[in-house]
C-alpha cells in the first residue's frame, strides 16, 4: 500500500536571509532568495541581487560614488583614527581589532565623509562601513558625523547620511554612548538653523546609531528589507518570551508602523534624493 | 563584629559592667573595617550594590528630600509608563521639574514599573514635561537609575529609538539648568534619554555605561558568566567616569552604600543638586544652551594625521 500513498506535502522551506559581508570570490548566494549570482553581475548592480532585489550591504566609498554626480566627491576627515582611551582589553583587545578591520576594509574606521553633489545641489554627506567593527559609532565616526552635519551648517548644505551599523561601540565604553549626544546636539544646530537633514537607513541600522542621528531626520528613507530597530531581536525574545511579528525590525515594518516615510531601492536612490532636495 | 558590639551593649547595660571602653574600641575597629572593605570594592561589587532592593529609589528621594511634590502623568497620545515618572518638586526651597526611572523592591510592584524599563510613552512624557519645564522657566532634575530601555515588541512598534534620539536632541535647545543624576544604574541610551545636561553627577557606587555589563560579556566573551571581566575593561564606575572626564561629580555613599543609610545619602544628594542649581542659576538662558552644547562637543579625541 505504501507504494500508492500520497507524499506528504512539505511546504518550500524560504531561504533565511543570512548577514554576510561583501562577497569574495566568483559566485555570491543571494541571502534572500539563495540565487548564485556571477560576482560581476552583483558588482553591476550595486550589489543588489539581480533576481529578488536583496540589497547586500554596500561600502561606504562605494555608497558615495554611487550617489553623487559623477561619482566624484570631495572627502573630508580621511585619514581620523579612533584612539584606544580606555586601554580595552577583551577576549582580544581592541587595538588589534582596529588594526585587523582596517586592513580587511582599507578603511581607517566606520565611516567615509565630504562633500559632493546631488542633481547638481551641493551637499553634505557621509556614510557608513558596516564591513568595518559592524558599523560601529565609536568617537571617528561620532566625530565625522558631527563635522558632516556642522559642514552643512557652516556652508548652508542639506546633509545626508547613510547609516549602516549596529549601534555603539562597546570598545571605547561611554566615550561611544557620548557620540549619540554629540551628534543629536549638532542636528539641533542644524534644525534651528533651518537646514535640511535627510537619514538614510540601510542594512543594519540598529541600537545606538538608530537612538541618536539616524531616526532625527527631516525626512528618513529606508533601503528594501532593511533591518532596522534598538534593541536585538535575540535580546528581546530572550526578555519577553515574545513570538515576534512577521518581518519584525524591517524596513517595510517600520514603513507600515509610521516611522519611515519611504522605502527608496538603490537603484533608485539617487534620483529620488536629487528631486527631494529641489523641495528643501 | 556587630553583633559583638551590641552583645557586649547589653550586656554593659544589665550588669554595669564598666566595658564602655572596650565597646568604643570594637566601635572603632568595626567602622575602619567596614571602611577598608567598603572603600576597596571591586566595580563587580559595586554593581551588585547598586541593584541592592533596599537602595533608595526616585520616589524615595523625592518623600525625603523635597516638598510639594505633584507627578504629572502621561504622555497625552497613548499612555502612562510608571517605569519612567515625573511632575514638580520643590528641593531646597527651589522649584523644578523632576523626571527619574522608578523600580519596585517587590514582584509586584517590579511588574507595574516594569523593573525600571521604560517605553516610547514614558520618554514622550519626559519630553512633554522637560517643554513644560522651558516654558515656565523650570530647572529640569533628572535623577536616572535604569538597566535600559525596555527590549520589547510594543517598544519597538512605537519607536524608542526615536523616543530617545528626539529627547536628547531637544535637551541640547532648553533655556533652563539641566542637572541629570545617575543614583543607581545608568543603562546606555535609556539612561541618556533623559540624561543630556549641564551638571552630570554620579553616586559613589552608581555605574554609566553603553552596554550592560552582562550584554557585553555575552557579545565580547559568549558568556555572560565574564560580567565582572566586561565591567573592569568598560571602565565604567563612577570614580573612571570622573578620571575620563565623562562625569562632574560624584556623591560619596555613607559607607556600605547609599542603602544602609538612605537619610544621609538623600540628604547629601539634595545638597550636591542645590549646590549646582544655584551655580547654573547665574548662567544666562543663551549661556546655559551654549555651554551644554559645549560639554558634550568635546568629548572624545581621534587622532588626525
Amino acid at each position: 500500500m505504501a507504494v500508492f500513498e500520497r507524499r506528504k506535502y512539505e511546504p518550500r522551506k524560504e531561504a533565511k536571509p543570512r548577514a554576510r559581508g561583501v562577497p569574495s570570490g566568483l559566485w555570491t548566494k543571494c541571502s534572500g532568495c539563495g540565487e548564485v549570482i556571477y560576482n560581476q553581475v552583483l558588482k553591476k548592480s550595486h550589489q543588489v541581487c539581480p533576481k529578488c532585489e536583496y540589497h547586500f550591504p554596500l561600502g561606504a566609498r562605494e555608497r558615495l560614488v554611487l550617489i553623487c554626480d559623477g561619482g566624484k566627491f570631495q572627502e573630508h576627515d580621511a585619514k581620523m583614527e579612533a584612539v584606544d582611551v580606555l586601554q580595552f582589553k577583551g577576549v582580544t583587545s581592541y587595538a588589534s581589532k582596529l588594526k585587523a578591520n582596517r586592513k580587511k576594509t582599507g578603511l581607517p574606521d566606520a565611516m567615509v565623509s565630504g562633500t559632493g553633489k546631488i542633481g547638481g545641489r551641493e551637499v553634505s554627506l557621509g556614510a557608513m562601513e558596516f564591513a568595518f567593527l559592524g558599523g560601529s559609532m565609536g568617537v571617528v565616526v561620532g566625530e565625522k558625523v558631527t563635522r558632516t552635519i556642522e559642514r552643512g551648517l557652516a556652508k548652508k548644505m542639506p546633509v545626508i547620511i547613510f547609516s549602516a551599523s549596529g549601534g555603539a561601540r562597546m570598545y571605547e565604553g561611554m566615550f561611544s554612548l557620548m557620540q549619540m549626544a554629540k551628534t543629536s546636539g549638532a542636528l539641533a544646530k542644524l534644525g534651528a538653523a533651518g537646514l535640511p537633514f535627510i537619514s538614510v537607513l540601510t542594512n543594519p541600522t540598529m541600537a545606538g546609531v538608530m537612538a541618536s542621528f539616524a531616526s532625527l531626520g527631516d525626512m528618513i528613507l529606508a533601503e528594501p528589507r532593511a533591518m532596522i530597530g534598538f534593541a536585538g531581536a535575540r535580546v528581546i525574545r530572550e526578555t519577553t518570551q515574545q513570538e515576534l511579528p512577521k518581518e519584525f525590525q524591517t524596513s517595510e515594518f517600520l514603513h507600515e508602523h509610521g516611522l519611515i516615510d519611504m522605502i527608496v531601492s538603490r537603484s533608485e536612490m539617487k534620483e529620488t534624493l536629487a528631486r527631494l532636495l529641489r523641495y528643501l | 563584629m556587630e553583633k559583638r558590639i551590641e552583645e557586649l551593649r547589653k550586656l554593659s547595660g544589665r550588669q554595669k559592667l564598666g566595658a564602655e571602653s572596650e565597646i568604643a574600641a570594637l566601635q572603632k575597629k568595626w567602622t575602619e573595617a567596614r571602611r577598608e572593605v567598603y572603600g576597596n570594592l571591586t566595580p563587580w561589587q559595586r554593581i551588585q550594590i547598586v541593584r541592592h532592593p533596599q537602595r533608595p529609589y526616585l520616589l524615595d528621594y523625592l518623600q525625603q528630600g523635597a516638598t510639594d511634590v505633584f507627578e504629572l502623568g502621561g504622555d497625552r497620545t497613548f499612555g502612562e509608563d510608571r517605569a519612567l515618572i515625573g511632575g514638580l518638586a520643590t528641593l531646597h526651597q527651589q522649584r523644578v521639574v523632576f523626571l527619574g526611572h522608578q523600580k519596585g523592591r517587590d514582584t509586584k510592584e517590579n511588574l507595574r514599573r516594569n523593573f525600571g524599563c521604560a517605553h516610547p510613552e514614558g520618554y514622550r512624557k519626559a519630553l512633554r514635561l522637560m517643554r513644560l519645564a522651558d516654558r515656565f522657566r523650570l530647572p529640569i532634575v533628572t535623577l536616572i537609575d535604569t538597566p535600559g530601555a525596555f527590549p520589547g515588541v510594543a517598544s519597538e512598534e512605537r519607536h524608542v529609538a526615536e523616543a530617545i534620539a528626539v529627547n536628547i536632541r531637544e535637551m541640547f535647545n532648553f533655556r533652563v539648568p539641566i542637572i541629570a543624576v545617575v543614583i543607581g544604574e545608568g543603562g546606555s541610551g535609556g539612561a541618556l534619554g533623559i540624561g543630556v545636561a549641564n551638571r552630570v553627577l554620579i553616586l559613589e557606587n552608581a555605574y554609566y555605561s553603553v552596554i550592560s555589563p552582562e550584554g557585553c560579556a555575552s557579545i565580547l566573551w559568549k558568556d555572560r558568566a565574564f560580567a565582572p571581566q566586561a565591567t573592569e575593561a568598560l571602565r565604567i564606575s563612577s570614580k573612571d567616569l570622573l578620571q575620563l572626564g565623562l562625569v562632574d561629580e560624584v556623591i560619596p555613599e555613607p559607607t556600605g552604600g547609599a542603602h544602609r543609610d538612605w537619610t544621609t545619602t538623600i540628604r547629601t544628594t539634595m545638597e550636591r543638586i542645590a549646590h549646582h542649581l544655584a551655580e547654573l542659576n547665574q548662567l544666562s538662558a543663551a549661556r546655559l544652551v551654549e555651554t551644554r552644547q559645549e560639554r558634550y562637543r568635546a568629548i572624545g579625541s581621534v587622532l588626525e594625521k
